[in-house]
């Protein structure tokens, strides 16, 4: 753990005009690590770039220890990844396209194909491995992503969005798929997502981007850590003006999917206007500004609320 | 503990180190072509002028009263010659969908996700077109030579046509290489196998066709560098130590077919990428 084995040192990359990785430093380091961050941030040009399939305009990556501008073909011998779109070889039956993908990955033709069979199976495509993978279905291309990815037995794997598209049981079996990769058949792996509880289940540390940069990264648990007490909040009154004053009062708030506002005290803050507890100190400056509270209650640090301070979500 | 996990398992065995991959596109790329069996009627069909000519070679042999149909350095020339029109039709069979196809499927990103460079994939799917086409050219003329041999018990005919050797060699490289560029290059630049297979086609014809416009107007076949293939019969005429059949010396035939193969290998260079930036 002492080491990341991915490095971006000051890595800015372009297209044409837009910056889509704008001098972002990170570590990754073993284990399952989360790129987490919303459409557009730049995850998915990160793992391109750290594959060498675009060339950044400055700084320096590393992979294992080798730069991957200097050694591309080491790093992705011992590299999988599973892409975000659909991709497959054409005119290829499940096994045959992975037992090719093994191939290419410097396996002998028998190795590759015994291993084409075995990762079918632990994926779950063990009884369609004879068909041909265009008449596969989404959450199936999903799965044979993961096993061409899988077949050469990679050190580190790059999965972009393991679980679009996938069906509630699809996804969540995927997820098990994962988290057992990373946590009994120890493959280190970076998950890029924007699905906050795909993450939050499967990784132990996270890399946070937002509009091209790096926002936030370290363990979860650190992260969601000592950073203070959560409440659930929900208020009948003039909310704007109640956040107002929230906010004056150093307390952070940010909005959830279920018109419930989640409020954050700061470790170091004191109890306010002579309240002992936080929540007497928030029903205290509701009522200061007539407020009616109608929900209130303790609640844990999220990974949601991590990603919410650091892409400054309102 | 489990004594046995049957899920998913490291792998220990042997790695090829990188470089070899082009090999294994190659292969599996000329096994899926073979498994076709409207390519292998092609194939076979592609073969039979080299019947025929198997056929007029054994005669003149053996036969004082076909001696005018004895081979001459011509006479290879021609199956050359005859040999084009199956060279088109492999070259659309095959090469239309090598990376049109590829590029459908998203497969780029798989491919060079995985420990080959660019270079590598082009040179894969180069060696399938290129195999095919050697196949329908370069095989089948030396062979003839080689019956010409056998047939006629003896080497007075290669004696005194020694170049024919290298000149088949040659030729067939020539237009092998020429063809299997430029479909190449015209294969990345589409995702449908259907398109590329009729923009081959349609320059082949359009540049055949305004050459013979131009030949009309000017009168002369000087011009004779607009057209693709006409080019290709320039440079294979002086290959055979012919007297080259149109006015435009071949040395600019010659300059347009490497230009040709240059400008193919730029698109696949631009084209052949991992990640695909439309700005």
């Amino acid at each position: 753990m002492d080491q990341p084995i991915v490095t971006l040192s000051n890595v800015t990359v372009t297209y044409g005009t837009n910056r889509a990785l704008r001098d972002v430093s990170a570590g990754f380091y073993e284990g399952a690590i989360g790129l987490l961050g919303p459409n557009g941030a730049g995850k998915s040009t990160m793992l391109k770039a750290l594959l060498g399939f675009v060339k950044p305009d400055q700084g320096e990556m590393r992979v294992f220890g080798l730069n991957v501008a200097e050694k591309p073909l080491e790093i992705r011998a011992r590299l999988g990844y599973m892409p975000e779109t659909d991709g497959h070889i054409p005119g290829m039956n499940a096994v045959t396209f992975v037992a090719y993908c093994g191939q290419l990955a410097g396996l002998p033709f028998s190795d590759a194909m015994q291993r084409a069979h075995e990762v079918l199976y632990y994926v779950g495509l063990g009884e369609a491995r004879y068909r041909n993978v265009e008449t596969y279905s989404t959450g199936m291309k999903q799965r044979i992503k993961l096993a061409q990815a899988l077949v050469h037995d990679p050190e580190l794997l790059f999965l972009d969005e393991p679980t679009n598209g996938m069906d509630p049981k699809g996804r969540e079996e995927m997820l098990d798929l994962i988290r057992d990769l990373a946590h009994n058949k120890h493959v280190n792996l970076i998950l890029s997502s924007h699905l906050l509880p795909d993450v939050e289940y499967t990784c132990n540390r996270v890399v946070v981007m937002d509009k091209a940069t790096v926002v936030a990264q370290g363990p979860i648990g650190e992260l969601k850590g000592p950073s203070g007490r959560v409440f659930e909040l929900r208020v009948k009154g003039d909310l704007l003006a109640f956040l107002d004053v929230l906010h004056a009062n150093g307390l952070e708030t940010h909005n959830t999917d279920d018109d419930v506002l989640r409020v954050f005290v700061p470790a170091d803050a004191a109890p306010r206007v002579g309240a002992t507890t936080d929540q007497q100190a928030i029903f205290a400056l509701a009522a200061k500004e007539g407020i009616q509270v109608r929900h209130l209650r303790a609640s844990l640090p999220t990974l949601e609320d991590v990603f919410a301070k650091a892409v400054g979500e309102e | 503990m489990p004594i046995h996990d049957q899920s998913y398992r490291h792998y220990e065995g042997h790695r090829a180190k990188p470089g070899q991959a082009w090999t294994v596109i190659a292969e599996a790329g000329i096994r899926n072509m073979i498994r076709k069996r409207a390519f292998l009627a092609l194939l076979l069909f592609a073969w039979l002028p080299f019947v025929i000519r198997a056929v007029q070679i054994y005669l003149a042999s053996n036969w004082p009263q076909a001696s005018l149909l004895a081979p001459t350095a011509q006479t290879f020339r021609e199956f050359m010659d005859q040999q084009s029109v199956f060279v088109f039709f492999v070259t659309i069979y095959v090469g239309a969908g090598l990376i049109a196809n590829d590029r459908r499927a998203n497969a780029l990103q798989i491919y060079l996700s995985k420990p080959l460079m660019r270079s590598e994939y082009i040179a894969g799917k180069l060696a399938i077109l290129v195999a095919f086409l050697l196949l329908v050219t370069f095989v089948p003329g030396i062979l003839l030579l080689l019956i010409q041999i056998a047939f006629a018990g003896s080497f007075e005919f290669i004696r005194k046509n020694v170049f024919l050797f290298p000149a088949i060699t040659l030729a067939s490289l020539v237009q092998v290489l020429l063809a299997s560029f430029t479909m190449l290059a015209l294969s990345s630049l589409s995702k449908s196998a259907r398109y590329v297979a009729i923009l081959y086609a349609g320059v082949l014809f359009f540049t055949k066709a305004m050459f013979g416009a131009l030949m009309l107007i000017m009168g002369s076949t000087r011009i004779a560098w607009v057209s693709f293939s006409d080019n290709l019969t320039q440079v294979v005429d002086v290959i055979f130590r012919l007297k080259p059949r149109y006015e435009v010396p071949w040395m600019v035939s010659l300059l347009v077919i490497v230009a040709l193969m240059v400008v193919s290998a730029s698109i696949l260079e631009r084209r052949v990428r991992g990640v695909e930036v439309i700005t």
